[in-house]
């Protein structure tokens, strides 16, 4: 193989994206217009000092970051509501039969469609309200995290992880169920030694969808009234001053994390579920 | 459990009467055990042969505390058998090792199950393992494993929580028939050493004679036990032995006939499907 090789190997993949930036530097240098496309250069700039304050609103990097821990808290509650609900309802058929319609209706509204709603309810309060904090540093970090952001992640990523918890429960054989009764486990025992690693290859599957989709709900999310940061809003307030290069920026630095993101739980997927390949 | 105890004339498992029918989905009642009765006393090795879909393995689900009654009652020891416990193993046709844990923790799963310390649930294990001769898959997975030596796992997976009765639903049903006999062989080495009650459901007679001390031949549905055999043969059994043709003779007669019941004798197509089924096998 050699050093040829790997040139070979690492440049198909780098190969269209390099057209693709190619050709935007063409456009861009052809247009001479920042406002409708920004050449590569001012762009890149920016990701070279992505720590420097941006029109007044903070870093790429603390937008980044701030965007990341209210993903991670919407995202957390739909996971810790989504896959136990997921377990026991593909579990108990009776428990299925009360809760899937109920469910199914609320499916098919696109998380954008709470926002009159979720406004109404929650307003502009955020953790620091529930827990009475007005001043200080925990004031500045939890007052970011509005209700109404945190609701919207939340529906985002909770029913790509609901239904594959449910149909990974439904998938788990039940020679593995009789097996495991025959040798003495109880209830306890079939869930957390039979369905959980049973149907963990779909749960982590739809843990990894609902992560995309929570990470997609962000920019609505961020577009609520009383937010003052966060990729989102730094998109929304850098058009409104038409900044297009810090714009791309941040659709970029979206796109990126959710591309690490993605291939994390890709990693987790390869290493912990071989068997789920070879067996069958 | 003293010995005193596990010695006197008591059959371990006593089946009276025993029903079962399922809802079909046209809504009809189908009926897939009736009129079971039968005993099996200590260490003995019961088969239990007849046509596939005969209910017997409804029945020793049955046994086995899977499957719910409809009517009549088993008994383990004295005491009904409603739910699993941990004095009856099982082993399955279908594969049944947990394919995300390795050949040590699947037959360390029952101990654990009974909450039986680590350390020790694992020695158990490995000389288990020892038993069989597969202490060096103890860190395999069972797709690595050739089907025979998945059914060996299985059996020791049951054996580890110590079962005093084993139920084993045509565990070498899947295996090829030079694996099948091997197994046969390891079977009977295990049941000898170790001393279990096995009740052995097979569709083949001649599994059925090579293991059994008694076979319980089983009519199509509803099943019931239409005849009692007792093979009085030493073992190693080989299968040239004249009394093993006479007993397959005899087994073959006893269903051939049961069939030219149930299904009339212009029916002769599915006797000889019937008879060549469980000849083959």
């Amino acid at each position: 193989m050699g050093i040829k090789g790997f040139f070979v190997r690492t440049g198909i993949y780098l190969l269209v994206p390099f057209v693709f930036i190619a050709l935007w530097g063409f456009i861009a240098r052809h247009l001479a217009n920042d406002v409708i496309l920004p050449d590569v250069g001012q762009v890149a700039k920016l990701f070279m000092k992505p720590t420097e304050s941006l029109i007044s609103m903070g870093s790429l990097t603390t937008n980044v970051a701030v965007s990341l821990v209210r993903v991670l808290a919407g995202y957390m509650l739909a996971v810790c509501i989504g896959v136990p609900l997921g377990i026991i309802m593909g579990y108990y058929g009776t428990v299925f039969k009360l809760l899937n319609g109920f469910l199914a209706m609320f499916r098919p509204i696109p998380p954008l469609a709470w926002v009159p709603l979720v406004l109404a309810w929650f307003g502009v309060a955020s953790l620091a309200t529930l827990f009475h904090i007005d001043r200080g540093t925990a004031y500045i970090y939890l007052s970011n995290l509005k209700f109404s952001m945190i609701f919207i992640i939340f529906i985002g990523a909770f029913y790509p992880i609901l239904t594959s918890s449910i149909h990974g429960v439904m998938g788990v054989r039940n020679i593995f169920l009789d097996s495991a009764r025959v040798l003495g486990a109880n209830h306890w025992d079939i869930f957390r030694k039979i369905l959980l690693p049973g149907a963990s290859p779909s749960i982590v599957n739809g843990m990894r969808i609902g992560l995309g989709v929570a990470w997609m709900c962000l920019v609505s999310a961020e577009m609520l009234p009383g937010s003052l940061s966060g990729v989102g809003y730094l998109i929304t307030h850098a058009y409104t001053l038409a900044r297009t290069d810090i714009v791309i920026a941040g659709m970029i630095s979206i796109g990126m994390i959710g591309a690490f993101l993605d291939l994390f739980f890709r990693i987790i997927e390869n290493r912990k579920f071989v068997w789920t390949r070879l067996t069958r | 459990m003293d010995k005193a105890d596990k010695m006197n004339s008591e059959p371990v498992i006593k089946i009276r009467d025993l029903k079962k029918t399922f809802k079909s989905n046209n809504g009809g009642v189908i009926e897939a055990v009736a009129h079971v009765n039968f005993d099996v006393s200590e260490n003995d090795f019961v088969c239990i042969v007849g046509p596939s879909g005969c209910g017997k393995s409804t029945l020793l689900r049955m046994v086995a505390g899977l499957e719910t009654i409809t009517s009549g009652r088993i008994t383990y020891r004295g005491e009904d058998v409603s739910k699993p416990r941990k004095e009856i193993g099982m082993v399955f046709q279908e594969y049944s090792l947990l394919p995300w844990r390795n050949v040590i923790d699947n037959v360390a799963l029952g101990p654990e199950f009974l909450g039986v310390p680590r350390q020790e649930r694992y020695d158990k294990a490995m000389d288990y393992l020892r038993i069989v001769g597969m202490e060096a898959f103890s860190h395999s997975f069972p797709h690595e494993l050739s089907g025979g030596m998945r059914q060996r796992v299985a059996i020791i997976r049951a054996l580890a929580n110590d079962p005093d009765v084993l139920l084993m639903d045509e565990p070498f049903g899947a295996l090829d028939a030079h694996t099948r006999i091997l197994l046969q062989k390891e079977l009977l080495r295990i049941w000898e050493n170790h001393r279990k009650t096995i009740l052995f459901v097979t569709h083949s007679v001649d599994e059925a004679i090579y293991l059994a001390d008694r076979i319980m031949v089983m009519s199509a549905r509803p099943g019931r036990i239409i005849d009692i055999i007792d093979v009085n043969m030493d073992r190693p059994r080989h299968r040239s032995d004249p009394i093993y043709g006479q007993l397959a003779e005899q087994i073959l007669a006893v269903l051939e006939r049961e069939a030219s019941v149930s299904f009339g004798n212009a029916n002769t197509e599915k006797m000889t499907e019937m008879k060549e089924n469980l000849c083959l096998n």
